[in-house]
């Protein structure tokens, strides 16, 4: 196998380039169940205990479509807006393999449940419609160890262990369209699109979507053509593809490949490549070339699929708000533009605003906090926002706190950094920090006058007219209140004092 | 009154035993143990059995017997043994189908069919030979060598459920289950002068029934009288959750239509295209005489055309390999059963290949490779595609028939019981064997052989087969068990009497 | 129809058989011999005909979504050839997917 090292950097690539992604998500669907048979598909069991005859692929076992699992692909189909089918069939897709108990697979080959659907992702301020090809539905296969060799990976390994507690969990293939006329931004496209993807099947309530756990794992298809060719170049499938951004460096790292390759006069070939995590880059898999005959053919142990109008109707009367209207609908309500929106949605801040709005927070309180304060102290830890050791209903607390007077914008940070620290509840942070504003005018206006005392020439330049220099003395009750006091009212208070008639 | 002897428990058939059990005239376990030792009497000769379970069997009957003097009801067939064909798991017993690939397999589970046997009380005594994972009409490609004809021990007992055949035949157990692919219980019932039936597809589960071809694979029973065939399937069909393509829909009425035994006024439909060249003389005659019974007993015979019955045969020989292609690829030795080569040096690509090469006949490699040769992309429209397009108009053929008539009947095979060895390495010429068998699988619809004589020339039994409409099944029990008290009149007594391999 | 011997092999490769040449070139003649006999399916004039894949015209047979009896670790590992740490022992694999 001979690989070029050398790549083109991306913006030289995509200045002469232009690239054509695609990709392949499969989903694990949250059924009690698995897709043929009552084993349940609980992550995380002992190996081997969730299993039975069926999905043990033992002679003699058949499979029995779990409902569930049907309609959930319906409604993942129907969210991407998509057409059901009103009839088709599961097919075996032959291949020997060890992880596959029965040597096939069931799987829709070319009668998918779900056809022809799109989803909206935006990227910045550029909104770009993915087109949706199929949603099909098919079993998971188990899973190997492999032991002995240096890396533990199959290459080297002198043998493995399988484990079938993950075959025959419903699995949902969603196949976008080649996504062409993207640019520069391919690879956060393909961010955006398996974010807004795994969103709306959280919204839908039909996959946990842990990439770390497998149970939402992508391929992505990249190919590469000369600007303005008007052709499509050869497309590679980087296969496994775990986490948001290794969809994006994967693309990324393949255009740069591919260019290179392309550069040096040579033709890119279709194959499989895998993603590397610790480099980023890309390998080189089974060539397509020698492709596997599947010899798919309808599975007879099963009967066909025909859901009727009233069944679909049902389903899609059941859907929930989907993230795309719940946006909407929420700019709406918040009055916000776009740009914050969007603002709003790069941070990842998005649910936490509305959940904090939801708390009883002004939204433009609760967007403040988040995008504000909050986002500087998750840079600075280096976490997402939603991995704080803060929650809505506490900063919702906070802003009435504000609201109400009892904190200023000061000691409201001081009572966030009380929450971040463990600390307890907003309430029980002020009160064990005796955190609460000063506002009775008695107290303040034994601390003015010894502010006054402290600094007479101050006093001086305010009684003679310059009242710029209040902020002087307002500091200084501040530092003597602990930052307790109410700023304004230490001023009107100190500028009555020193009033010019007094 | 005196307790029934040996010879006699294992002379009368199994709706009679059921009676006597049930009645207290004998018990249970005696009739198991009748049949055991008749088992260990003959079975040296006749190889029906591939295991036999006495301390189980005994056990079953014991429980029988326990419940009756309990006072509980029994089903209708409570305390009758049987043979069940190797192809049905049994969790407490091996089973091989008939493969070096699953020898000594134990499967965790019960087929529902063991089980609703087991929950009827009927006895299993062990798991009848059968050709490799039922592909063959002679069991010789069991790879624990064939099961023999009680006609004539060097002939075979037809296939694939020759051992459920043979047993019956040798009054080794009075009953026997088979599974009827492309005329795996038909044709061996036939060449043994017993009744055997396939019901509608999806009228009996497969659930536990290791596949062979999962779009044609139906069980169903084997007996000596039309009567014990309905009752046993009666015992075994019904709606399974655990089978898709099993009917949600009573089982037809066979035992009663069994008990009517009476044609008059029924329409008789006689197949044009099953007859003719190739046909064996002999067989020809009894099957003529046969229809001419009919039309005395009362029935309208016509003669009806179903054009593509002829390329019915090659249609299966796609279908049902390129099924098996697939359902085979599970034995891999991965998981269970033979493992050949693991010793550290080969790969699992390469030991699943040298298993499959040691473990599996040269019958199975064969279809094997002409199953994944069909469904190939570049020849799947050309094989699999067109031979299902074929399946749709034998479907239709036997739609427009059963528009004109009730039933139709033909030759179940075209000669009868050949010599062992005489097809063994000619595929087509044994594939032949299940010429007017097979339509019936991939329509679908119900089919009974019930014995119409012996041929002339080689003093061999004949099967009329009797074809009815998907769910009709009772249809076929009705004409079969007329043409089979006629005939037993006419002769005098049963049929199986005149049979000469084995000393009663 | 011709089939060739490395047609033959092609297909033992395919269905994980490891075939000795003789046995090839047996199961070559007799594979020719039966793929002319069934290539006669297309003489039939099926133009418009659809294909029969299930038996019987039903549809849509489901389960519910409930959890059903396992057989346990011991009993799924019970018949395998080898297994350790709970799971199946087997050669080492080649290569993914």
């Amino acid at each position: 196998m001979t690989e070029l090292a050398d790549v083109v950097g991306y913006d030289e690539a995509i200045s002469r380039y232009e690239p054509v992604i695609g990709l392949e998500t499969h989903v694990e669907l949250g059924t009690a169940s698995k897709m043929f048979c009552g084993s349940p598909t609980e992550f995380g069991a002992e190996p081997n205990t969730h299993v039975c005859p069926v999905c043990l692929g033992l002679p003699g076992s058949l499979p029995v479509i779990n409902r569930a699992a049907i309609e959930y692909t319906i409604k993942i189909g129907l969210a991407l807006n998509c057409s059901i089918a009103s009839w088709c069939r599961f097919a075996r897709k032959n291949y020997f393999y060890p992880d596959m108990p029965k040597n096939f697979q069931i799987s829709q080959y070319d009668e998918p449940l779900c056809t022809d659907g799109w989803l909206d992702v935006t990227v910045g301020e550029t909104q770009v419609r993915v087109g949706i090809e199929r949603v099909h539905l098919e079993e998971d296969t188990g899973k190997s160890l492999h032991v002995g060799g240096a890396t533990g990976r199959i290459h080297g390994a002198e043998y493995s262990l399988v484990d079938y507690n993950r075959a025959g969990i419903p699995l949902v293939e969603v196949v976008t369209k080649p996504i062409p006329g993207t640019g520069a931004l391919a690879p956060a496209v393909a961010r955006a699109y398996v974010t807004e993807l795994r969103n709306l099947l959280r919204a839908l309530d039909v996959s946990d979507v842990r990439m770390e756990e497998g149970s939402l794992r992508c391929d992505v298809n990249t190919s590469i053509a000369p600007r303005g060719s008007g052709t499509l170049g050869t497309r590679t499938e980087t296969k496994n593809v775990n986490s948001l951004r290794s969809v994006e460096r994967a693309v990324r790292s393949e255009i740069e490949r591919q260019a290179a390759v392309l550069d040096a006069g040579r033709r890119v070939v279709q194959e499989t490549r895998h993603f590397q995590e610790a480099s980023g880059t890309t390998t080189a898999g089974r060539s397509k070339e020698e492709a596997q005959d599947y010899r798919y053919f309808p599975e007879p142990d099963l009967i066909p699929v025909a859901p009727s109008r009233e069944w679909v109707e049902q389903l899609r009367a059941s859907l929930p708000e989907l993230p795309a209207a719940r946006r909407a609908r929420l700019q709406a309500e918040w009055g916000l533009p776009d740009l914050d929106m969007a603002a709003l949605r790069n941070a990842g801040a998005l649910d936490l605003v509305a959940e904090t709005v939801a708390a009883g927070a002004p939204p433009d309180a609760a967007r403040n906090w988040w995008l504000g304060e909050l986002s500087r102290r998750a840079n600075e830890a280096g976490v997402e926002l939603a991995a704080l050791a803060v929650n809505p209903a506490q900063v919702a607390r906070v802003t009435e706190l504000v609201a109400s007077g009892t904190l200023n914008d000061k000691l409201a940070r001081q009572v966030l950094d009380g929450v971040l620290s463990g600390e307890g509840s907003p309430d029980e942070i002020v009160a064990a920090r005796g955190l609460a504003v000063v506002s009775d005018d008695g107290a303040l206006l034994a601390a003015v006058d010894a502010a006054i005392a402290a600094n007479p020439e101050v006093a001086d330049k305010i009684k003679s007219g310059k009242i710029n220099a209040a902020g002087a003395l307002v500091g200084a009750v501040m530092r003597q209140t602990g930052g307790r006091a109410d700023g304004a009212r230490v001023r009107e208070l100190i500028l009555g004092r020193l009033a010019p008639d007094a | 009154m005196t307790t029934p002897s040996h010879t006699d428990l294992t002379g009368m058939t199994a709706a009679e035993l059921a009676a006597a059990i049930a009645a207290g005239e004998t018990s249970a376990v005696d009739v198991t143990r009748a049949h055991l030792d008749r088992i260990g009497a003959v079975d040296e000769r006749v190889r029906a059995f591939l295991h036999v379970a006495p301390d189980a069997a005994l056990a079953a009957a014991a429980e029988v017997d326990s419940k009756r003097r309990a006072g509980e009801v029994l089903g209708p067939l409570a305390g009758v043994p049987l043979a069940l064909k190797d192809v049905f798991t049994t969790a407490d017993m091996p089973t091989t189908c008939g493969s070096r690939i699953l020898e000594g397999w134990r499967p965790p589970y019960d087929a529902t069919i063991t089980k609703r046997l087991r929950q009827a009380g009927i006895v299993i005594l062990g798991k009848s030979n059968m050709d490799e994972f039922a592909m063959g009409s002679s069991t010789e490609n069991s790879a624990f060598g064939p099961s023999h004809n009680p006609w004539d021990l060097s002939r075979v007992p037809g296939g694939s459920s020759g051992g459920s055949a043979a047993a019956v035949t040798a009054f080794e157990a009075p009953l026997a289950i088979g599974t009827d692919t492309g005329g795996s219980i038909r044709q061996p019932a036939a060449v043994c002068g017993i009744v055997g039936s396939k019901p509608t597809y999806g009228g009996s589960s497969r659930y536990g029934v290791v596949a062979f071809a999962s779009s044609l694979d139906t069980p169903g029973p084997l007996a000596r009288t039309v009567l014990d065939a309905a009752l046993l399937h009666e015992a075994m069909s019904g709606h399974d959750p655990c089978d898709s393509t099993s009917i949600d829909a009573p089982v037809p009425p066979v035992v009663a239509a069994a008990r009517q035994a009476d044609v008059s006024g029924l329409r008789v439909g006689v197949v044009t295209e099953l007859g003719g060249d190739g046909y064996q003389a002999g067989v020809l005659a009894r099957f003529g005489a046969a229809v001419e019974l009919l039309e005395s007993l009362g029935a309208k015979v016509t003669e009806v055309s179903c054009p593509h019955f002829s390329y019915a045969l090659p249609a299966y020989y796609l279908i049902a390999p390129s099924e098996c292609s697939s359902n085979l690829a599970r034995f891999d030795g991965m998981r269970y059963g033979l493992r050949v080569g693991d010793d550290g040096t080969h790969s699992a690509e390469e030991v699943m290949s040298l298993t499959r090469a040691a473990g599996f006949g040269a019958e199975v490699k064969r279809r094997i490779m002409l199953g994944t040769y069909a469904l190939s992309s570049g020849y799947y429209d050309a094989y699999y595609g067109k031979a299902q397009q074929v399946r749709t108009l034998i479907a239709r053929d036997f739609e427009a028939a059963f528009e004109q008539v009730d039933v139709l009947v033909s030759p179940t095979t075209p000669t009868t019981a050949f010599p062992i060895g005489e097809r063994a390495d000619d595929p087509i010429a044994m594939y032949l064997a299940d010429l007017c068998t097979i339509p019936s699988d991939l329509a679908g619809n119900a089919a009974l052989s019930v014995p119409c004589g012996l041929a002339a020339e080689d003093g061999l039994p004949v099967g009329l087969q009797i074809m009815a409409p998907v769910l009709a099944d009772d249809r076929m029990y009705r004409v079969g068990a007329a043409v089979e008290a006629a005939l037993d009149q006419q002769r005098g007594h049963a049929l199986l009497d005149e049979a000469k391999g084995l000393s009663r | 129809m011709p089939i060739t011997r490395d047609e033959v092999a092609h297909l033992a490769r395919l269905s994980r058989l490891a075939l000795t040449d003789a046995e090839l070139e047996h199961f070559a003649g007799q594979l020719e011999q039966i793929i002319s006999a069934v290539a006669r399916v297309q003489e039939v004039a099926a133009d418009g005909i659809p294909p029969t894949t299930h038996a019987l015209p039903i549809t849509n047979v489901f389960r519910d979504d409930v959890i059903t009896a396992q057989l346990g670790a011991p009993a799924a590992l019970d018949q395998a050839p080898a297994c350790e740490q709970d799971r199946f022992r087997v050669p080492r694999i080649l290569a993914e997917d």
